[in-house]
């Protein structure tokens, strides 16, 4: 276990679902069965689309979730936090080690405190610091790894364009100098040319201070670019595990062959390509029995079909899984 | 031939309290018969202002130059003050899809019933075939159980089938061009596939003009004719699909390319554009991307050169500024 910061156990998530009062109680089955294993200094991402359960599955892993089963367990260097049985003071140490970057670089900064005060207020909260010139300096050098100008740390966030905010919500995230980053859908609100800009950003940082990261996108194109290993999910679960380059080169689940053929390509002479899936994700309050992907697989088996092959992943290649009702 | 909509020497300005911003300067396009023109642009770069104003749905303090035309069907929709005038471009021969289609449709009112309200303002026709109308799009459209839908709520849809609804909303009154912004930008890439081939399809049996407003150049390619390229309310090239992709010309349309990620190319250094785009309160004078340039000449980084486009091929047009600057870039 050496090399894995995090491993996800069986982790499932459930909300309670009650419609009106009157009616039955029923479980939204947000995240179900879950087993990941995240290698220290690796870039994990997480791809789906909306409602396949990536941002619960990632702030499960931080603890923002109530975990119905399973567990996750976050390896440091003297000792394992257990997130399914942790008190008020290890939750405390566990958040100064594991932060989240937010999507929105416009909603996830307070307009009425400066740039200074929303990278120090970590600081504060955690009581990481004792002094404000201490503070002073950490938020200086953070910012300054943020390619953010000391002048900027006087200003307020309206002042700043979607790129340059962003850089502010990772400063604040990195401040407490945590080992794993949440990056959830951190760059999804930025134009193209800044996108790349946080992107390269992100991986220096990385480097830089030895940081893990689980990025979680709905842009394949994005995550291969940036990711070590990458989890397809769909519909709570992970259908597809793999090496990036592998898994995309090399795509076994008909999900990922579509969400691929899906990215429109930029040759104009190549259209429409894409293998078109019908209909829309089902509802996780009832999924389909057996392969949840079966009512809008394109080439569905037999055996499959009927919903008899129960989900669950295979090991094809090493270190590549695929959910066994495809990889027949 | 006379083309559909033309757009000529658009000027358009707001007047804030901090002064007055040029949105957009100088625009000339147009837009055929079944053509697709597709706008591309970083936010902020005056796409949806160019739209907005052709169905004069920009905000009161909004001035237009005295020069500037958009001739619509042989009319210049910039000189219409009626509100009978207005009613013809808002909704009867232009209809606009927005981006987020759960803040376009009335939260308490049924869709069909918003279906309805706009046909009977548009066309002279009564009740029940305006409904019936209604749901022969929404089927078009590929909405299974049409008559349901008619009956519900917007909130009652999943995000694919609003934005299926506001397509057939908008093309129940045949309107002979179509504003698209960002119709896909909202939508998972599976059902993006589905809505952009659904606007294909229709585009070919309607044959309508289309403005097709996007900052993904995937989907771009994948829709348009023809191309203009925006930058800070400039359009700095523009050309055909395959022209403007494959052999880009301008520095910022090659910056944009190279800083998309590529799926088929990975080992490609992702390279974003250095700087960030200038407030449109301190716009650059001369050309507006000498601020961010990589390659610039002289004389464009001093702003001595004026924005004007030049035909390099026939039909590409490349600001003069950036077919040099596009040169020394290689």
């Amino acid at each position: 276990m050496g090399d894995n910061l995090i491993s996800v156990n069986n982790v499932s998530v459930n909300f309670d679902y009650q419609e009106n009062f009157i009616s039955k109680k029923q479980k939204i089955h947000a995240v179900n069965n879950i087993n990941i294993k995240i290698k220290k200094g690796s870039f994990f991402g997480l791809v789906g689309e909306s409602g396949s359960g990536k941002t619960t599955l990632g702030r499960a892993i931080l603890g923002a979730n109530k975990i119905s089963s399973g567990n996750v367990i976050f390896h440091d260097d003297e000792r394992d936090y257990d997130l399914t049985n942790m008190n008020k003071q290890d939750l405390k140490e566990y958040r100064k080690k594991a932060q989240l970057i937010f999507q929105d670089p416009y909603a996830a900064l307070s307009p009425r405190m400066t740039v200074r005060d929303i990278i120090a207020e970590p600081l504060e909260v955690m009581k990481i610091t004792n002094s404000r010139q201490e503070t002073d300096e950490r938020v200086r050098d953070i910012a300054a790894k943020c390619r953010l100008n000391i002048e900027h740390l006087r200003r307020f966030p309206h002042a700043f364009s979607g790129g340059q905010r962003q850089r502010i919500s990772i400063a604040r995230a990195l401040v407490s100098n945590p080992k794993f980053i949440v990056a959830d859908e951190s760059v999804a609100a930025l134009d193209v040319s800044i996108q790349a800009d946080i992107l390269n950003l992100l991986k220096q940082l990385q480097a830089e201070l030895n940081l893990t990261y689980l990025f979680i996108s709905h842009d394949l194109s994005v995550v291969a670019h940036v990711c070590d290993v990458v989890a397809v999910m769909y519909l709570g679960h992970i259908v597809e595990m793999g090496p990036s380059r592998e898994l995309f080169k090399n795509p076994k689940h008909s999900y990922t062959k579509a969400l691929l053929s899906s990215i429109p390509s930029i040759d104009p002479e190549k259209r429409s390509e894409a293998i078109e899936l019908k209909g829309e994700i089902p509802s996780a309050l009832n999924p389909p029995p057996g392969c949840v992907f079966r009512t809008r697989c394109p080439n569905p088996g037999i055996d499959c079909k009927g919903g008899e092959i129960k989900m669950g992943l295979t090991e094809v290649e090493p270190g590549h899984w695929v959910d066994q009702c495809c990889a027949l | 031939m006379s083309h559909l909509l033309e757009v000529k020497n658009l000027d358009v300005k707001f007047d804030t309290d901090e002064g007055r911003i040029t949105a957009v300067e100088n625009i000339s396009l147009s837009v055929d018969q079944g053509e697709v023109l597709g706008i591309v642009g970083e936010s902020g770069s005056g796409k949806s202002v160019t739209a907005k104003s052709i169905m004069q749905l920009n905000p009161g303090n909004t001035s237009y130059n005295e020069d500037a035309q958009i001739i619509l069907d042989n009319e210049n929709v910039l000189k219409f003050t009626s509100k009978q005038d207005l009613k013809k471009i808002r909704g009867g021969k232009v209809s606009m899809i927005f981006q987020e289609p759960m803040a376009s449709f009335a939260p308490a009112i049924k869709i069909g019933a918003q279906m309805v309200e706009q046909l009977l303002i548009h066309k002279n026709i009564n009740k029940d075939e305006a409904k019936s109308i209604s749901i022969n799009m929404l089927k078009r459209v590929g909405i299974a159980d049409a008559e349901k839908r008619f009956n519900q709520y917007a909130f009652e849809l999943s995000g694919g089938m609003r934005q299926r609804a506001m397509i057939a909303m908008a093309l129940s009154t045949m309107p002979k061009l179509l504003l698209a912004d960002e119709p896909t930008t909202a939508l998972d890439v599976t059902i993006q596939a589905q809505v952009i081939n659904l606007i294909k399809d229709i585009i070919k049996e309607y044959q309508m003009g289309v403005i097709f407003i996007t900052h993904d150049l995937g989907v771009i390619a994948q829709v348009a004719d023809q191309v203009a390229v925006m930058y800070l309310g400039s359009v700095v090239e523009k050309g055909p699909v395959n022209e403007i992709l494959k052999n880009p010309k301008h520095p910022y349309t090659k910056g944009l390319l190279q800083a998309l990620p590529d799926i088929n190319n990975l080992d490609a250094p992702l390279s974003p554009i250095p700087g960030n785009i200038p407030s449109p309160l301190d716009r650059p004078t001369g050309c507006v991307f000498r601020t961010r340039c990589p390659h610039h000449n002289p004389e464009g980084k001093d702003g001595k050169i004026e924005m004007k486009l030049i035909e390099v091929e026939p039909g590409h047009w490349v600001d003069q500024c950036g077919i040099q600057c596009g040169q020394n870039g290689r």
